[in-house]
C-alpha cells in the first residue's frame, strides 16, 4: 500500500527522523494559512499524489509570501499532474503539503528495503541525491553504498558510520546521520514497510540532516496488524475498479487492452495475459480469483471484469484444483444473467468436475464459446473481440 | 527415484483440524501419502481423520516417525509454525500458507540459517513425487510417475504444465512449487541442483515469473553444471512495471526482474525457452 509524502513524514517524525516543518492543505485558504504559520521567507507548495517526478510535472513550486502560496495552491489543486511515473493520463491533485523552505547545501539518497537474495533488509545510500536511483544504478552502480542488516540486531551504529563516511559527510553531520539512519530502519521494521526512501535527504547550511522528501510503501500482507496505517489509504489515488475488486479480496489490475480475462492463480493469470498478446490481442486486466473461490466471488470478479468499458471480449481460463469447474460455471452463468452481457465470452476449463462445469455452461442458454485449451481459447477470444487494437 | 519426498516419507499436518488442513490432509491420505498425525494446539490426545493429534510439533515428532511437515495455518501464525517445525528437527517443512508478512519471513530465514531443516514455500502448492507421495494442494490426478522434474513459482500454472506433460504421456519424477513470495525457503537453484543429482530425473521444466533474479541465478548454474535438457518459461511478459501481479514476489521494480531479462539469461544458459504457456509440454517432448 502506498501513502502520501506528508503522511510518510508524519510517521517518520514519530521515530525521530527530522523533517521540514509543514502541514497538509486541501484548499487555497488553508495553504495560505499554513504558509503564514510557518513564517519563513520561502515556503514550498508540493502536490501530493502517489507518484514521483512531481517537480518535473510542475507539481512543486516555491512561494515567497503566504499570498503567493495561496495563489500557487489554487493553481495546483485540481490540476491534472502528469509526471514520468503517472503515465499520460496523469493524476488529479487534491492535497498539498506546504513546507518551510530550507537552506540546502547537499542532497543525498537513502532507502531501506528487503533484499530478496540475502533475505535481509538492506540500507542503501548514495551521494547522488535528487536523482532517480534506478538511473544511478544503471549509470554509476559503484555510487550506491549498501549495508545488509541482520534483522536480529538491526542497523548497527558502525554500519551507519560506514555509510555516512562513504557519503563523504562532514564529521558533525556523520554524528547526526547515525541516529537518522537508525530511526529510518526502526520505522521500516515497526511499520512493516516494504520501502522507505528519502530522496533527497538534505544537509542544510547549519549542518542539519533533514528528510526533504519521503516515500513509504507497506507490505499488504502485514496490514492486518497496522490498523492506523490502513486508515491512510487514499482511494482517490487508485483505479475505481481496483478499489471495487479489493472489497471482495480479488487481485485485479486494470490494463489498457480490450480482452478481459479471469483466471485462478497468479502465475496462470499472468501467462493468460501473455498468451492473449501472442494471439494478437491485448489484455484488459490481470484478474486472479484465487484458489478456493466461491460462486459468489466468481460472480463479483466477472462483474468487475465486464464493467471495464474497453473490454470487447472476455476469456475465462480456469485450471480447477481446489476451485471446482462446476462452481466456476455457476458463478459465471449467474453473473452473465444478471448483467445482460453483450461481449463474447470464451471459457476454457480443465481439472476437477470439468464435465459438470461444461454442462452448466451449455445448458444455460447463454452464448458461451467453449475452448479446448489455452491457446485455442486465446485465439478464439481475440478473434471475437475484433483482433488486435 | 525422486527428490525430497517418496513412498517412505511420513508427514504431519500443522493446522490439522482446521478447514484447509482437514480438506487437504484427506486428499493427501487418499493419494496414498503416509500422513502419520497432525498438530493443533489444545487438541492433543484426540484423533482426527483417524490419526493422532498433538499439541506441539515436538510431541508429534517424538510419538510418530514423522520426517516432514505441511503447514496450513493462517498467515499471522505461519512464521511461528515454520520455526516450531524447524526447532523440532524435521528435515522437510512445506508451508502452503499465502499472505505471510515479508518481515516475518526475514526473521524466519535468519533463524533457519545453519539449521538442517529444508523449507519449501511459503505461498506454494507443495511437492509431489507422483505415485509415491503428495504433500500439498495440487490435484493428484493430473500427475503421472516418470522422469521429468518440474520446478515452479506458481500453483495453477504448474498444474497446467504438468497436465500438458501427462497428456503427452510424459511422467514426472517430482514436481515442486517453490512459492510466489519474495522470500522463500527452497529456490530454483536448490531445486535444480537436486534434480541434476537425481539419476531418475532426465529432464527439467523450470517455470519462472517476473520479479527478483532467482531465475538468472539458476540459469548460471545450469550453464556451468547441468547436462540434462531444461525447458524454461517465464510468466508476466505483458505485466506492467511497479505492480504486484497477485504473487507478493511478482513485481518488476526499478526496471529489474522483467521476463525479457529472465528469458535472455535462460537462453544464454542453453535452456530451451518457451514463449507460449500452451507449448511447455510439446517443447519438453521435443528435447527428450
Amino acid at each position: 500500500m502506498k501513502i502520501h509524502e506528508y503522511q510518510a513524514k508524519a510517521i517518520l517524525a514519530r521515530y525521530g527522523v527530522p523533517t521540514p516543518r509543514g502541514e497538509v492543505a486541501f484548499k487555497k485558504d488553508e495553504a495560505r494559512a499554513v504558509a503564514e504559520r510557518l513564517g519563513t521567507p520561502v515556503v514550498v507548495v508540493k502536490a501530493q499524489i502517489h507518484a514521483g517526478g512531481r517537480g518535473k510535472g510542475g507539481g512543486i513550486k516555491l512561494a515567497r509570501s503566504s499570498e503567493q502560496a495561496g495563489e500557487l495552491a489554487s493553481q495546483i489543486l485540481g490540476m491534472k499532474l502528469v509526471t514520468p511515473q503517472t503515465g499520460p493520463e496523469g493524476r488529479i491533485v487534491r492535497r498539498l503539503l506546504i513546507e518551510e523552505g530550507l537552506d540546502i547545501k547537499r542532497e543525498i539518497y537513502m532507502s531501506v528495503l528487503v533484499d530478496r537474495t540475502t533475505a535481509c533488509p538492506v540500507f542503501m545510500a548514495s551521494a547522488a541525491g535528487g536523482m532517480e536511483i534506478e538511473e544511478v544504478a544503471r549509470e554509476h552502480p559503484e555510487a550506491i553504498l549498501r549495508e545488509t542488516i541482520n534483522p536480529v540486531v538491526g542497523l548497527q551504529p558502525y554500519q551507519a558510520r560506514k555509510l555516512a563516511f562513504g557519503l563523504d559527510l562532514a564529521p558533525e553531520v556523520v554524528s547526526a546521520a547515525v541516529p537518522f539512519m537508525q530511526a529510518l530502519y526502526r520505522a521500516f521494521v515497526e511499520t512493516d514497510a516494504s520501502l522507505v526512501e528519502i530522496n533527497p535527504c538534505v544537509v542544510t547550511g547549519d549542518a542539519r540532516l533533514i528528510a526533504l522528501d519521503a516515500k513509504m510503501t507497506f507490505d499488504d500482507n502485514a496490514l492486518y496488524r497496522h490498523k492506523d496505517i490502513c486508515e491512510l489509504r487514499d482511494l482517490d489515488e487508485e483505479d475505481p475498479l481496483e478499489v471495487e475488486a479489493s472489497k471482495y479480496g480479488l487481485n485485479y489490475i486494470k490494463l489498457d487492452g480490450t480482452v478481459g480475462c479471469m483466471v485462478n492463480g497468479a502465475g496462470l493469470a499472468m501467462s493468460t495475459m501473455d498468451i492473449i498478446k501472442l494471439a494478437g490481442g491485448n489484455p484488459a486486466n490481470f484478474l486472479d480469483v484465487g484458489g478456493g473461490a466461491s460462486a459468489e466471488q466468481v460472480k463479483n470478479a466477472f462483474k468487475i471484469l465486464i464493467s471495464d468499458k474497453n473490454v470487447r471480449g472476455a476469456f475465462i481460463n480456469i485450471f480447477g484444483g481446489i476451485l471446482r469447474c462446476d462452481v466456476l460455471a455457476t458463478g459465471v452463468v449467474d453473473a452473465a444473467r444478471e448483467l445482460d452481457i453483450k461481449v463474447p465470452i470464451v471459457v476454457r476449463m480443465e481439472g476437477t468436475n470439468v464435465a459438470e462445469g461444461q454442462r452448466i455452461l451449455r445448458e444455460s442458454g447463454l452464448n458461451f464459446t467453449i475452448a479446448n485449451e489455452m491457446k485455442d481459447g486465446a485465439e478464439k477470444v481475440v478473434r471475437l473481440a475484433g483482433g488486435a487494437r | 527415484m525422486s527428490i525430497l519426498v517418496n513412498e517412505n516419507t511420513n508427514v504431519i499436518v500443522q493446522g490439522f483440524t482446521g478447514r484447509e488442513g482437514t480438506f487437504h490432509a484427506t486428499q493427501m491420505i487418499e493419494y496414498g501419502t503416509r500422513v502419520v498425525g497432525g498438530v493443533t494446539p489444545g487438541k492433543g490426545d484426540t484423533k482426527h481423520l483417524d490419526k493422532p493429534v498433538f499439541n506441539t510439533v515436538a510431541d508429534a515428532v517424538r510419538e510418530t516417525s514423522a520426517d516432514a511437515s505441511v503447514i496450513f495455518v493462517p498467515p499471522a501464525y505461519a512464521a511461528d509454525a515454520i520455526l516450531e517445525a524447524t526447532d523440532a528437527g524435521l528435515p522437510l517443512v512445506v508451508c502452503i500458507t499465502e499472505g505471510i508478512p515479508t518481515l516475518d519471513m526475514v526473521r524466519v530465514a535468519t533463524a533457519m540459517r545453519d539449521k538442517p531443516t529444508r523449507l519449501i514455500g511459503p505461498n506454494c502448492p507443495g511437492i509431489i513425487s507422483p505415485g509415491k507421495c503428495k504433500i500439498g494442494i495440487m490435484p493428484g490426478s493430473i500427475h503421472k510417475p516418470g522422469h521429468v522434474g518440474v520446478v515452479s513459482r506458481s500453483g495453477t500454472l504448474t498444474y497446467e504444465a504438468v497436465d500438458q506433460l501427462t497428456r503427452l504421456g510424459i511422467g514426472q519424477s517430482t514436481c515442486i512449487g517453490i512459492g510466489g513470495d519474495p522470500i522463500i525457503g527452497t529456490t530454483f537453484l536448490d531445486a535444480i541442483k537436486l534434480f541434476n543429482d537425481d539419476p531418475d530425473t532426465h529432464a527439467i521444466v523450470m517455470i519462472g515469473e517476473i520479479g527478483g533474479n532467482a531465475e538468472e541465478t539458476a540459469a548460471e548454474f545450469i550453464k556451468a553444471n547441468v547436462k540434462k535438457p531444461v525447458v524454461g518459461f517465464v510468466a508476466g511478459q505483458t505485466a506492467p512495471p511497479g505492480r504486484r501481479m497477485g504473487h507478493a514476489g511478482a513485481i518488476i521494480s526499478g526496471g529489474k526482474g522483467t521476463a525479457k531479462e529472465k528469458y535472455a539469461a535462460m537462453a544464454a544458459a542453453g535452456i530451451h525457452t518457451v514463449q507460449s504457456p500452451a507449448e511447455i509440454g510439446t517443447t519438453l517432448q521435443s528435447v527428450l
